[in-house]
């Protein structure tokens, strides 16, 4: 059936309101994209990892999830809930139970790239029929954003602050959406908050119903860490499609496709310059450090256009 | 019929293990655990069990698994030992406090610093304080024994605790001895089916599991924690009768060997018992009333009990097979020497730190502690508390 924005949107909410989320998240935003794709049939387990989605939706004796939901640690989400999902293979074979459970697990990407990684890596490699995604505000915005691996190069963190010889954090983000696809799964998609959720919604469709592990990398911005206001949510993400800081694709059984291509792609200022992270790299004096972000942009965007085989022009 | 069978430790565990037939088995290897796994997981290839077997790439990572399959309403195993059990420490609170009765079988290695693979307690009473109900095995027997045991412990639903099997790696884990096996279909009928009340895969009850638990509620949690761990000593002596109906075979708290008129007594965990045994039997001979308690249960500690078993004895030796390092003695020290102390005729007491990283105990280092105590028993002075034995100053 093809897509149709009000009718999903009319859909009963599977992580309700009067959670405790800030104005402006993109976290519960692609949480609630992410679960429309279950069949209103199915029972999902979810599960999730330590960070600001679990200890703000979850605070006893209250709950915001309407499917059964999980939070052990930090680190084991993906560990966790292929736990949850070998109970029901072999409760399921017992006869104990006959229903359709789906599992997803929610981590950012604190919980992702860096304390999780491990636990989401052999999750991946074992095989498990779940799906994991990461809400990527790249930072540990929980704990008062401090640099993570996904922070971008020359952002201001808690820990990674602008000094007087020091210009934010000194790496570049790692690529967490490509290692995840090394693990050769059969469903690996990179999405954010875009345009009417289209995509998001395709994406976690395939995700939750192909067979097998799913990871789903979604850009979800976080109004505190990033500095931009509330209302400019998805302003933002559609600032980092449109300059390919973040680009739309996906790797099907290892054949790699992009979803979006933008007619006229945005340079980088466009999506660092309403975000008081980077407001130090617009003085005077500054531009070298821009000039190498977009350096690096067009670099990875070359890289991905050949991988998905889509034809490139240097530096378009 | 009992059926008699020369097996290892490790493998009498995996057998107990095939026998329940567990739904989910998660584990990572370490040694001298790893052929626990190492036997289940032939038992999954030759179809002899229903387990889904989980091979996951660390002890946290097993741990974590155990917490969500048996929060999903699956019985769930695994092993372990040493750094291993290390890794899962901050999961061993998480699933205590989840009030998840996962079962491990733990077979007890130093702690690494320096890395040693040999048998220690420092492991296991490190985890003392998780939440997990402890119970020791002086041989295969006993860790087949307390294995079947466990799950009915710690499934009960005045309990529903997570239980921790413990013994002696390479000591008992790897040496082979002669052990009474129940049949298949005993073992089974014993144990039962895992039936909880809440369990995730429930879909006329979602639930969610592992709140953000805020200063309001955090401390009733721990309080009902703590009623679930007293409680827990009703149902394992419950445990322990319906076992012994079965069996013949006795199992309390704890083991008092020759312990009628004893004088001077040890209080020992695990396979030292065996060595201490040995050890009382000779110095019987010689007329010296010597006697022993073999702990079984750590976690709960049997306050009460301990300090009627020991009140009539003289002087006491317990024996750590672990450093706490307070400068001041072990772990199984401090509590039975605390549970002491409201004793009418409190006893001498010392400390033996005894058997670290694997050194040799033999029936005569027991007898030097024995000869020790008869020392303070006849000086009436105690002299140094806590003491090492066998180690080279």
């Amino acid at each position: 059936m093809a897509y149709n924005f009000k009718s999903e949107m009319n859909k009963p909410e599977r992580l309700t309101g009067g959670h405790r989320m800030c104005a402006g998240c993109g976290a519960p935003v692609a949480v609630r994209g992410v679960l429309r794709a279950l069949k209103e049939e199915d029972h999902a387990v979810i599960g999730n990892a330590t960070g600001c989605l679990e200890v703000s939706t979850f605070m006893y004796p209250y709950t915001a999830w309407q499917d059964s939901f999980i939070h052990s640690a930090f680190e084991n989400a993906g560990a966790t809930i292929s736990g949850v999902e070998a109970a029901y293979n072999e409760m399921k074979r017992k006869g104990k139970i006959k229903d359709t459970h789906k599992f997803i697990a929610f981590g950012g990407d604190g919980g992702t790239y860096d304390i999780g990684f491990q636990s989401l890596s052999g999750a991946m490699e074992r095989g498990h029929d779940m799906v994991y995604v990461c809400y990527d505000n790249g930072a540990y915005m929980n704990t008062g954003i401090q640099r993570s691996s996904a922070t971008p190069k020359y952002a201001d963190t808690t820990t990674s602050p602008i000094g007087k010889e020091i210009n934010g954090k000194q790496q570049y983000n790692k690529d967490l959406t490509d290692i995840i696809a090394a693990h050769n799964i059969p469903y690996v998609a990179q999405t954010t908050l875009f345009k009417n959720f289209k995509d998001m919604h395709e994406k976690s469709k395939k995700a939750i119903y192909t067979e097998g592990p799913a990871f789903m990398n979604i850009l979800a911005p976080c109004p505190r860490g990033w500095r931009y206001p509330e209302s400019e949510l998805m302003e933002m993400c559609r600032l980092a499609v449109e300059t390919c800081f973040w680009p739309l694709f996906e790797v099907i059984n290892g054949e790699w496709k992009l979803n979006y291509r933008p007619q006229n792609k945005l340079p980088i200022e466009a999506f660092l310059k309403p975000q008081g992270r980077f407001k130090h790299l617009f003085k005077p004096g500054n531009e070298p450090m821009v000039e190498e972000i977009q350096k690096e942009v067009d670099r990875k965007w070359e890289k991905l256009l050949i991988k998905c085989g889509e034809p490139f022009e240097l530096g378009i | 019929m009992a059926i008699r069978e020369s097996l290892s430790g490790n493998e009498a565990i995996a057998l107990a293990m095939k026998q329940i037939n567990p739904d989910v088995l998660p584990a990572f290897p370490i040694t001298p655990s790893t052929e626990i796994p190492q036997y289940f997981s032939q038992y999954v290839a030759d179809g002899l069990v229903d387990t889904e077997f989980v091979t996951v790439e660390s002890e946290h990572s097993a741990m974590s698994a155990c917490i969500g399959s048996q929060a999903a309403g699956a019985r769930t195993f695994t092993a372990t030992s040493s750094c291993g059990l290390a890794l899962m420490f901050e999961m061993l609170y998480v699933a205590a406090s989840s009030r998840l009765p996962i079962t491990i079988a733990c077979v007890n290695r130093a702690l690494t610093g320096p890395i040693n693979i040999n048998a220690d307690h420092s492991d296991t009473m490190g985890a003392r304080d998780s939440g997990w109900i402890q119970l020791y095995s002086e041989n295969n027997q006993e860790a087949y024994d307390n294995f079947i045991q466990a799950v009915r412990i710690g499934e009960h639903k005045d309990v529903m605790l997570p239980v921790m099997v413990c013994q002696d790696g390479f000591i008992t884990s790897h040496a082979v001895e002669n052990l009474e096996l129940l049949e298949d279909e005993v073992v089974k009928k014993f144990t039962g089916e895992y039936e909880p009340e809440d369990f995730l895969l429930n879909v006329q009850r979602p639930i969610a599991v592992g709140p953000y638990d805020t200063a309001n509620f955090y401390m009733e949690h721990k309080r009902q924690q703590a009623e679930a761990m007293s409680n827990a000593k009703k149902v394992i002596l419950e445990v322990a009768e319906a076992y012994k109906k079965l069996t013949g075979r006795n199992y309390g708290f704890f083991e008092e060997y020759r312990m009628e008129d004893a004088e001077a007594a040890l209080v020992i965990i695990n396979s030292t018992a065996g060595t201490a045994k040995e050890a009382i039997d000779k110095m019987r001979m010689e007329g010296k009333k010597v006697g022993l308690i073999k702990i079984r249960v750590f976690r709960p500690f049997p306050f009460d009990e301990i300090k009627s078993a020991l009140q009539n004895v003289t002087a006491i030796a317990v024996m750590d097979r672990c450093e706490g390092f307070s400068a001041a003695g072990g772990p199984l020290f401090v509590e039975v020497r605390s549970a002491m102390y409201d004793s009418l005729k409190r006893p001498s007491m010392v400390n033996y730190i005894y058997g670290l990283g694997g050194r040799d105990v033999r029936v005569e280092d027991i007898e030097t502690v024995y000869n020790d105590l008869f020392k303070i028993i006849e000086s009436e002075a105690v002299g140094q508390i806590y003491r090492y034995l066998s180690v080279r100053e």
